[in-house]
């Protein structure tokens, strides 16, 4: 015998008119398998969104200034005229030297940890700023004009450039998530509308006759309404823990990572009652294209 | 005819069906059915009868002429009225056409639950019309488990339980033993009484002298004929029972 999601009987006088297991069969198992998936889409959605928003805000008014000089004492003495000259810059609201420390932190993973410093690999003076109002490329090429007057070796970048490709990547990524949410809300309608059609047809007879004792389209349509409504609610549940569950486990590995961007994609608050509210949109959507697809097919009868 | 236009609960003038491209199974049928007669419609099998007892209770449109129920243009109405004209019929169908999930008593139950009837209000109509019918320790078989005869009276006792303004009746008795025939017209004869128009398909004959103030249709290859002055005369009224319940 199959497992079935739905074991106890259905209640209600008009859901008696459809004999049991006719509409449900697989649809609660095909609605939970669905709503899994729109949840875990949803969330990645949701987490490239919140990793574009974060990262965007904190790269907004970002500029990095890299001294280049193989000379030390050149190089600090530039980058504390750089430091000096940003701070006194308006719309500039911060501006700090990168302390060697980080600085050989951020390069120990790729060149080791003896590979900066006096007798390592001469490494750029980094200086951190922060513009009020964004970076522009006007913006960007007034501190650079500027700034090759105090610091000849001063290179001048916005952060947002950098990931510019991660940016786009991200977005592309938010788009095909949003994208697969679709195409899952319309996959959802095409399961409910050939289970309705399917059972529309094996209960021809029993329609006939209660229209013939009076029964109304309406009511007819309540029934089909109703008992997919039922599957519906039962799968979703299912499905929005099977997706929740992949969802933390996912989160868990990832925030392993400890990788900035990675982390600042995590789900809000917001995010999981939005997740949490899927099931509900599932059953809405099965509910309607269940009365549509019957009322459709009851008008073309007498 | 003029003075009793107004009491016509159904009138057919110059009604055709055909299913399809093949001949008309019906033609140029007219006549008009009076409130609380009771009329029997005969004819040999093919004649037509089922053809024109669809068309009765709207279970089918008509290729051409015109039919008016209970003063309105049948043929024109719309959908969403059909169910209000529905539930004033109640309809034995040839083949029975009981829900094969459901019980008898769920069966005989449906009319009541289609218009809206309570839970708690039907429970004991039900049970009554069952025990009339014979079937109330069979009250939870499945039509599957009921004999010929058994669906036969659910089926009737369905048709009836919302005292109908017209019962349609298609072979009622055919499969029921003689005595339950008998019983089953006094049933309908009980509900003509009160007030019940029937109309009631058969063929078989010795079922019309049965009900002597009866009114005879008789359809012969789709046409109809009139042995009693039926689609002539309105036809004289009949004593009504001063009780509304059904005796036997």
């Amino acid at each position: 015998m199959a497992f079935s999601l739905t074991p106890w009987r259905r209640q209600g006088r008009d859901a008696e008119l459809l004999p049991e297991g006719r509409l449900s069969g697989p649809m609660p198992w095909v609605i939970a398998i669905m709503v899994a998936l729109t949840v875990i889409a949803a969330a990645a959605g949701l987490a490239f969104s919140n990793t574009a928003r974060n990262a965007s805000d904190d790269l907004a008014g970002g500029v990095t200034v890299q001294i280049v000089d193989a000379n030390a004492a050149t190089r600090d003495a530039q980058a504390q005229a750089v430091v000096k000259a940003l701070r006194a810059t308006p719309g500039v609201i911060e501006a700090t030297l990168v302390s060697q420390d980080e600085v050989d932190k951020l390069i120990e993973p790729w060149l080791g940890a003896s590979a900066s410093g006096d007798a390592g690999i001469p490494v750029p003076a980094l200086v951190d700023a922060r513009m009020r109002d964004g970076v522009t490329g006007e913006t960007l090429g007034g501190l650079r004009q500027m700034l090759h007057k105090v610091a000849p070796a001063a290179r001048v970048d916005a952060q947002s450039i950098w990931l510019k490709p991660v940016f786009g990547a991200i977005d592309t990524l938010r788009w095909l998530s949003l994208a697969l949410v679709g195409l899952l809300g319309i996959a959802l309608a095409a399961a409910v509308l050939l289970a309705v059609r399917n059972a529309l047809g094996s209960n021809r007879d029993t329609i006939e006759i209660v229209h013939l004792l009076g029964g109304t389209d309406a009511q007819i349509a309540r029934i089909f309404q109703r008992a997919i409504g039922y599957d519906a609610g039962i799968g979703g549940v299912v499905g929005l823990a099977l997706g929740l569950v992949v969802v933390l486990l996912l989160g868990q590995q990832f925030a392993a990572l400890g990788a900035g961007l990675v982390s600042s994609g995590a789900l809000e608050w917001s995010d999981w009652l939005l997740l949490a509210l899927i099931p509900v949109i599932g059953v809405v959507l099965a509910m309607l294209t269940a009365r549509q697809t019957v009322v459709r097919a009851l008008r073309k009868m007498l | 005819m003029n003075t009793t236009a107004t009491r016509e609960i159904v009138q057919f003038d110059n009604v055709g069906l055909r299913y399809g491209t093949d001949r008309e199974v019906l033609s140029d049928v007219s006549f008009t059915l009076f409130p609380g007669s009771f009329y029997f419609l005969t004819g040999a099998s093919g004649a037509g009868k089922t053809s024109l007892l669809k068309l009765l209770y709207l279970a089918q449109r008509p290729s051409r002429g015109m039919i008016r129920m209970f003063g309105t243009d049948a043929i024109t109405l719309p959908r969403d009225r059909l169910p209000g004209f529905r539930r004033r019929f109640g309809v034995v169908f040839q083949d029975f056409r009981l829900v094969a999930h459901l019980s008898a008593f769920d069966n005989v139950a449906l009319p009541l639950r289609v218009a809206g009837v309570a839970e708690r209000d039907l429970a004991k109509p039900v049970a009554d019309m069952l025990e009339w019918v014979g079937l109330t320790e069979r009250m939870l078989a499945q039509p599957a488990q009921l004999s010929g005869g058994e669906q036969q009276r659910v089926a009737i006792a369905r048709a009836v339980i919302h005292r109908p303004e017209m019962l349609i009746a298609d072979e009622p008795t055919g499969n029921v033993d003689p005595e339950m025939a008998i019983k089953l017209l006094r049933l309908f004869e009980a509900l003509n009484r009160l007030g019940t128009t029937v109309v009631v398909a058969t063929h078989d004959v010795h079922l019309l002298k049965k009900v002597p103030e009866s009114l005879i249709m008789r359809l012969d290859k789709g046409r109809l004929s009139d042995p009693t002055g039926a689609l002539r005369y309105p036809p004289r009224p009949r004593p009504r029972a001063s009780s509304p319940e059904l005796e036997e």
